[in-house]
């Protein structure tokens, strides 16, 4: 709050301030003839330098954000896959930070240079074609670029893992407003669920009568996921929509009441390797709930812990099975 | 069709004159105070949830004093802040972005530029504002209604709307939101058929298409895709009210909610996001278009140069709004929808890069070498073109399908569409004001306030919008009540802090805005019949308005509306003006 009477106080401050400049006389203020507007050199120049000055405090501001909390934006990815989604991230973002700059940096400059002079005849410049063409075909060059790259990235981000693949096969079922992890278990095969046998204690639905089932392992709080080995999601919901949304490994996917999604990726570091990369002790990767879901939308959350393979078979086999 | 509004001899009666006019000039006017009233009430909201965001759990007596039953004790309650960013998100989009601005520069440019005494049908354009005008009212009153308005965010994807269960504003206060919108849309739909009509219909002797202000040309594609699109968002929201209301399963399958196993099978929540984003893209250009328009106008007027590329312009206003059509899938790359859509709808988005980005050079290239005079109306478009830059640039982050999986619903699309589509249509609606406010009051702005106005709204939008990119690129998502249940957004407290300061500056200077506009309309210096000494046909209106627009015959147009120091001969030279003997019309 503090902070915020300061800045209030800048701003009235700085009203007073300019009042005063204008002769302090409130009347006085709307005195003005329009016609005058057009010939006052004088009030055309100071808005181009106020442009100008605009122009540089935007970098600053830029330049201080990415000071203050560049470092702060998501670590390297824990996935594989998220290592091609940044590096595509960088191409970009030097890209659009680059016809950023020139634009602006033109845009200022073009307002400032020809602000209003008396003795300045305008150019009569009404189309050039090869202009034109220039700043047509440019940015469709680019933009093959960005296309090709991105296209590939998403066809081998979302091809689903075959089912001679050895990997993980876990559930994520979202409810209002808590999340809960299912094991496909030894069979390497979720046991069927339905909306109607949903009660206290089965509130995954399962079918019980499922052989596949049996060995089914549910787990809440806390889900684990062995490093260097694909892991192969299946998203559920029960009653509104959600969205998994795991931010360290560039991973997202709705959860759809009626439709199962899936999503896979392959974990790269363990938490602990994690907690070493960023500095932090207290890291943990999280899934959060990322589509408007209720009241507490805002408090959807559990905790994802990688590990290596063996202790992930450890964690496992302590969890009951389902039946 | 002169006959139609020629005789304006009769005595009107002030209801007939003030409330059920039927006088374009009139009716651009009930639209702009009735959408800038919206407007004002969704910055008020967004104002009151920054200070949540700011300062989670912090007691405000603004809260108590205005939202009363959903602050309790000054801090809002976690389901109504969602009724907030519902509310003002539909109000801003709808209410404010597409009939506030549409409605009103439609309204009054449209007869104005083209030559024409009135709209096709004056009839049908005064129901069109008087069912918005009922829309508005009713979505005010979902305000009020027991268990709150609206809640599922703007985009009101079922199930979360369509079952009370799931929040307390899915209940009474989104079946008026859903009246709201169907008047809305009903009301949009008939005043985008009329400005149709009329633009291919009324325009005056000389006026080709190639003559047609920039304005005009983007008034017509923006009534078109809100003739293409809005009738798909209206049978979403019927089949919604269908399935809340009547039991049926469009858009519902396989739930358990409240304790017990709905009787809902073989719908699919995603048929509602493709109906809704098959309007909601369009709508995004809905909304920008008519504001790119107003711009090409302005810049060109007070660079007082032509307009670079003017067929290009149009090119380009005609690829944006073709292209439009084609990529709504690029908000549902994440929803489960076939990743080989998610590659079709990648090319198409990122395609409009192209259109745009020849839009951005060629306003460069008509400032370049112009001699630019600085109203507020230039002010606010000159800031048009930066805010169009920045929020399109980072559209091909959002847009490549790759990107999007990690940015998608976080802060960073926040930042994006509030750039590229709020602060843009923002501005140019006040250029547009700034502008066309003698023409519409027969006074002036004042200049200083104004430009006060246009400095105070572009530092703080940009405070504002410009840091929720590093916020999106941490992964917060949007439409978190608070950020403090994880330890991971620790970091950003300040700058939430400072993003709200910001947003409490931005709304005070709109206050700057509010006092100009209403002491010019009462006290303001009076206007000359052409302030801004310019090219385009209403000028040529008496400045006091007459029913019929010009007092004798409409006038001809001989040339296009952009000579402005054509070489060898006046400074400008309005379209009526007949070529000179020898003089050849300006190619383009």
């Amino acid at each position: 709050m503090l902070l915020l009477s300061a800045f209030l106080f800048i701003l009235i401050l700085f009203l007073i301030t300019f009042f005063y400049l204008k002769g302090g006389d409130f009347k006085e203020m709307f005195k003005e003839n329009p016609d005058d507007l057009k010939f006052d050199e004088q009030e055309n120049r100071t808005q181009g330098w106020l442009f100008i000055a605009f122009g540089i405090g935007f970098l600053l501001f830029i330049l201080f954000l990415i000071f203050k909390w560049g470092g702060s934006i998501l670590p390297e990815s824990g996935s594989v896959h998220g290592a091609d989604v940044d590096s595509l991230m960088l191409i970009t973002g030097v890209i659009i930070s680059i016809v950023f700059v020139i634009t602006h940096v033109l845009l200022f400059f073009f307002v400032f240079k020809y602000a209003f002079n008396k003795n300045r005849k305008p150019a009569f410049f009404t189309h050039n074609l090869k202009l034109e063409l220039l700043w047509t075909a440019l940015p469709a060059m680019v933009l093959v670029l960005l296309i090709s790259i991105g296209l590939y990235n998403w066809n081998s981000i979302m091809k689903p893992l075959d089912d001679k693949d050895d990997k993980v096969l876990i559930e994520i079922y979202a409810k209002q407003f808590d999340w809960t992890a299912r094991y496909a278990g030894n069979d390497g095969k979720l046991g069927r669920a339905n909306i109607v046998l949903i009660n206290n204690a089965n509130f995954l639905g399962i079918d019980t009568t499922d052989v596949v089932s049996f060995d089914d392992k549910i787990v809440k709080n806390e889900f684990h996921i062995p490093v260097n080995k694909p892991v192969q999601f299946v998203f559920r919901a029960q009653d509104v929509m959600h969205s998994a949304y795991m931010p360290h490994f560039r991973a997202q996917m709705n959860c759809v009441p009626g439709l199962k999604t899936q999503f896979n990726f392959t974990p790269k570091y363990t938490t602990q390797e994690m907690r070493r990369i960023t500095k932090n002790p207290d890291f943990d990767y999280m899934l959060l709930c990322n589509k408007i879901c209720g009241m507490a939308h805002f408090a959807m959350k559990m905790k994802i812990v990688v590990e290596s393979e063996e202790d992930y078979n450890k964690w496992l086999a302590i969890n009951p099975t389902f039946r | 069709m002169d006959i139609i509004h020629s005789e304006h001899t009769h005595q009107e009666s002030f209801i007939s004159k003030y409330i059920f006019s039927r006088d374009h000039k009139m009716i651009a006017k009930q639209f702009m105070i009735t959408g800038f009233t919206m407007g004002f009430i969704g910055i008020i909201m967004s104002v009151l949830f920054r200070l949540q965001l700011g300062w989670p759990g912090e007691r405000f007596w603004i809260n108590d004093l205005l939202l009363g039953s959903w602050a309790n004790g000054g801090v809002i309650a976690p389901d109504k802040y969602l009724a907030l960013v519902t509310m003002h998100g539909t109000i801003m989009v709808f209410f404010m972005l597409t009939a506030g601005l549409s409605g009103t520069f439609s309204n009054l440019l449209i007869p104005l530029q083209i030559g024409a005494r009135d709209m096709a049908s004056g009839f049908i354009n005064m129901l069109s504002y008087w069912i918005f005008f009922i829309s508005c009212i009713v979505m005010l009153v979902s305000l009020g209604v027991e268990g709150g308005a609206a809640s599922a965010g703007w985009t009101i994807y079922p199930p979360l709307s369509a079952l009370p269960e799931a929040i307390p504003g899915s209940g009474l206060g989104m079946t008026l939101w859903l009246v709201a919108m169907a008047l809305f849309i009903t009301s949009s739909l008939i005043g985008s058929l009329n400005y149709i009509v009329t633009i291919i219909n009324l325009r005056t002797k000389g006026m080709t298409f190639t003559r047609l202000p920039l304005t005009i040309w983007s008034f017509l594609v923006t009534a078109i895709l809100g003739v293409l699109s809005f009738p798909v968002l209206l049978s979403a929201v019927l089949l919604l009210v269908f399935d809340r209301s009547f039991g049926t399963s469009f858009y519902l399958s396989d739930i358990y909610i409240g304790g017990q196993a709905l009787e809902r099978f073989g719908g699919s929540p995603i048929l509602f996001e493709h109906l809704f984003w098959f309007l909601g893209h369009p709508e995004v250009y809905i909304v920008l278009l008519p504001s790119l328009g107003i711009t090409s106008e302005i810049v060109s007027t007070m660079s007082r140069k032509p307009i670079f590329g003017y067929k290009f312009m149009i090119g380009s206003i005609l690829a944006i709004g073709g292209l439009s059509f084609i990529v709504w899938g690029h908000h549902m790359f994440v929803t489960g929808m076939n990743p080989f859509l998610g590659a079709v709808f990648t090319i198409t988005t990122l395609l409009i890069a192209i259109p745009s980005a020849i839009k951005v050079f060629n306003y460069l290239t008509t400032l370049w070498r112009g001699n630019i005079i600085f109203s507020p109306a230039m002010l606010f478009s000159i800031g048009l073109i930066s805010t169009f830059i920045t929020g399109g640039l980072t559209g091909l982050i959002l847009g490549d399908a790759t990107l999007d999986i990690n940015v998608h619903d976080t802060y960073f699309v926040v930042g994006h569409f509030h750039i590229v589509m709020g602060l843009s249509a923002v501005f140019g609606t006040f250029a547009g004001v700034y502008h066309w406010f003698p023409k519409m009051f027969g006074k002036m702005m004042n200049n200083t306030w104004g430009q006060i106005h246009f400095w105070i709204t572009i530092v703080t939008a940009y405070g504002v919008f410009f840091p929720m990119h590093f916020l999106g690129l941490a992964g917060v998502p949007r439409r978190y009540y608070t950020n403090s249940t994880f330890p991971m957004f620790d970091d950003f407290v300040n700058l939430n802090e400072i993003i709200s300061i910001f947003a409490i500056i931005a709304f005070l200077g709109q206050l700057i805005f509010l006092f100009n506009f209403l002491y010019s309309i009462f006290k303001g210096k009076k206007a000359t019949q052409n302030p801004w000494n310019s090219n385009t046909l209403e000028w040529t209106t008496p400045v006091k308005h007459i029913h019929g627009n010009w007092p004798g015959e409409i006038p001809e147009v001989h040339r296009w509306p952009y000579d402005y120091n054509k070489p060898g001969y006046e400074e400008f030279i309005p379209q009526n003006i007949p070529l000179k003997e020898g003089e050849i019309e300006s190619s383009h």
